[in-house]
């Protein structure tokens, strides 16, 4: 057989598939394989290439969410096949037209990340139901989802089949990746970076892992449906309370140079000139974690000094010596 | 390891059909599509669909070409384009678009409720409708939507986010005032603004700047003061809006400075917020990343930041003015 040019091989299985389409839903009865194989033009005649071929193109509607349904057919109640019509088609929507505006508006949301095609091929379908999506004209917001890490598409695939994944993960402060088995509950994006929620199998816990964490291919392993997220779940929560910070505990007392430390002095609670050093203000201002509040007071150099706690004093001294070398 | 299989279909990303059924999806929305409006012309159908006009007529050959051979022959669909006007005469079996696939559903219903979540200028009303309408709508296909969740409030300053929204609303000039952490100091400028940007978690005011003549980002949470002025906002017409879709908000420039950084396992989140040219392992968690920026005021505060858990590698320069802030820095607690 003459080897078809790529573009004619894609052209002739667009068109089997499309007749294959419009043969099931037509169909007012389940038909047989054979019955189909008569009825759709480009089926090859031997029944070994058939099936194979057959079952590719089952697979490949299923994939786009056709609903393929099987039932007894023919005389012999073999496997006969449908579409039906109900569960074929988009219901009536009809939208004014500043909720097609923002619709328009949505279906940007993903442009860089990897649901893009998805939002443009459920904008291209509503479209089709009549909806007059055009570009906005409203006073313009336009938020971006980032690019995914590599993970992103797997575990979404995950969550949303409820199949168990493992990964391998770079925690921090370990000297190296370590594999996790998780059963995925969401992922969830807070502050631009993608996380997923679920429960740990190794540590028996609920737990979140950032997504540019992971540090090789996402496997499943488990069949769908085999994930059941807990009542009362809420995803959005957990990964809040994980990278949440506490409340400020504690008060850092400060000199600061004036006419610097512009971003110290937005979070004071108190800022006035230090009578005992001219050129010099007092500031207090709340911190919770020493070490990273060490590290911001250090990135303004000689433009402040610690007076208190000693804790916190100590700690920007030991960074100080550090980038001293 | 016990993993039965990749999580992926295939090359690409998610979402990203091959040829064929990426090709098949769209004739199946091209027919009611057309059957769904008074009057489509070939021009603008192309347009709603991305594609070329022969491309479109090629796609209309191929439904119009249908058949099913048995029990008898029979062409299901009938139409026409001449004079350039899309006429289906018959088309019953896919006069209907094909229902929401989950991922669809879920796309749209995140953004949307993304919108409505975050502040600013966008009418939300409409975005609430519309969420309840696609959700009727795509059924089923939206359960998963609930398994992800965004949480994006730009890390603005509420204030600052309500009198820049009404700016844009009310298409009016502002003043602000703006913190420069490069060079830990406060601005002041007028400036028109054209849009709100959430890109990477973070708001960006997206305004002509009048100081510098040119299209400027001011990330909201750097802005000390916002004062709205009784004067209309002037956006020159050849002002650009940035570009957000072809890569991170700033983007290396031909003249900055190339910076190699080593850090310790305790400092590998260096290369998790700051965007790295190359990021190496140096074994034990340590990497070593290069960075390159315009100015490196920001890199010295970083390097201070770090201590001991960062290191500037190149350039020497570089290196040398963190050594010497530091120990400015040590004297005053001697």
């Amino acid at each position: 057989m003459a080897v078809l040019r790529d573009g004619a091989m894609s052209r002739q299985k667009t068109e089997r598939l499309l007749s294959l389409v419009v043969c099931l839903l037509s169909a007012r009865r389940y038909l047989t394989a054979w019955q189909i194989r008569d009825a759709v033009p480009g089926y090859p005649s031997s029944p070994e290439a058939f099936k194979r071929m057959f079952e590719r193109d089952k697979d490949e509607l299923r994939e786009l969410g056709i609903p393929l349904e099987t039932g007894p057919a023919g005389p012999e109640e073999e496997v006969g096949y449908r579409i039906p019509r109900q569960a074929y088609e988009l219901p009536e929507i009809v939208l004014e037209p500043d909720e097609a505006a923002v619709l328009g508006l949505a279906a940007r949301v993903w442009r860089q990340a990897e649901l893009a095609g998805a939002a443009a091929g459920g904008l291209m379908k509503l479209r089709a139901a009549g909806v007059e999506a055009e570009e906005s004209t409203q006073p313009g917001i336009e938020p971006r989802l980032p690019a995914g890490e590599a993970a992103f598409g797997p575990l979404w695939r995950a969550v949303r089949d409820r199949r168990p994944v493992t990964f391998p993960y770079q925690a921090p402060g370990r000297p190296g990746p370590q594999a996790r088995n998780l059963e995925p509950w969401g992922v969830v994006n807070r502050h631009g970076r993608w996380y997923v929620v679920g429960f740990d199998r190794d540590r028996g816990q609920e737990r979140v892992f950032r997504l540019s964490r992971i540090t090789g291919p996402v496997m499943f392993i488990g069949p769908a449906g085999s994930v059941t997220v807990p009542e009362g779940t809420d995803v959005r929560e957990s990964v809040r309370a994980w990278d949440g910070a506490p409340p400020p505990v504690r008060t850092a007392a400060l000199r600061v140079r004036q006419g610097a430390g512009f971003g110290l002095r937005r979070r004071a609670v108190s800022d006035r000139p230090d009578s005992g050093h001219p050129g010099w203000d007092r500031v207090d201002a709340p911190f919770t974690d020493c070490g990273w509040y060490a590290g911001y007071i250090a990135s303004f150099g000689a433009d402040v000094v610690v007076l208190g706690p000693p804790d916190l004093r100590e700690a920007v001294i030991g960074r100080l010596k550090g980038a001293a070398g | 390891m016990s993993g039965e299989a990749v999580a992926g279909r295939g090359p690409g990303r998610a979402g990203r059909p091959p040829a064929a059924i990426g090709r098949l999806q769209r004739l199946l929305a091209l027919v009611p599509y057309v059957t769904s409006r008074s009057a489509t012309g070939l021009a603008e159908t192309a347009a709603a669909f991305g594609i070329t006009e022969a491309e479109l007529v090629d796609d209309l050959n191929l439904l119009w070409c249908v058949e099913l051979r048995s029990p008898d022959p029979y062409c299901p669909i009938d139409l026409s384009y001449e004079g350039g006007e899309i006429t289906v005469r018959e088309a019953d079996p896919v006069a209907r678009p094909l229902r929401l696939a989950p991922d669809e559903a879920s796309a749209l219903l995140v953004a949307l409720r993304l919108l409505a979540d975050l502040p600013g200028p966008q009418d939300r009303s409409a975005l609430r409708r519309a969420i309840a309408k696609l959700e009727a709508a795509a059924g089923e296909a939206a359960a998963p939507s609930a398994q992800v969740a965004v949480h994006m409030d730009g890390r603005a300053p509420a204030d600052v986010q309500a009198r820049v929204a009404d700016a844009l609303r009310r298409r009016r000039r502002v003043h602000l005032t703006y913190y420069v952490p490069g060079r830990d100091e406060a601005t002041e400028r007028d400036a028109d603004p054209m849009r709100l940007l959430v890109v990477e978690g973070r708001s960006y005011l997206e305004a002509w700047c009048r100081r510098a003549e040119a299209v400027r980002l001011f990330r909201l949470d750097r802005v000390l003061g916002v004062t709205v002025l009784d004067v209309p906002a002037q956006v020159p017409e050849g002002a650009e809006p940035v570009d957000v879709d072809s890569g991170p908000l700033y983007r290396p420039a031909p003249g900055d400075v190339r910076v190699v950084l080593e850090l310790s396992a305790a400092g590998r989140w260096v290369s998790e917020y700051y965007p790295c040219e190359e990021v190496a392992e140096l074994g034990e968690g340590r990497l070593r990343v290069v960075l390159r920026t315009p100015d490196t005021g920001w890199v010295r505060r970083l390097a201070l930041r770090l201590g001991e858990d960062g290191r500037v590698a190149e350039p020497g320069s570089l290196a040398r003015e963190v050594a010497q802030a530091a120990a400015a820095a040590l004297a005053q607690y001697s």
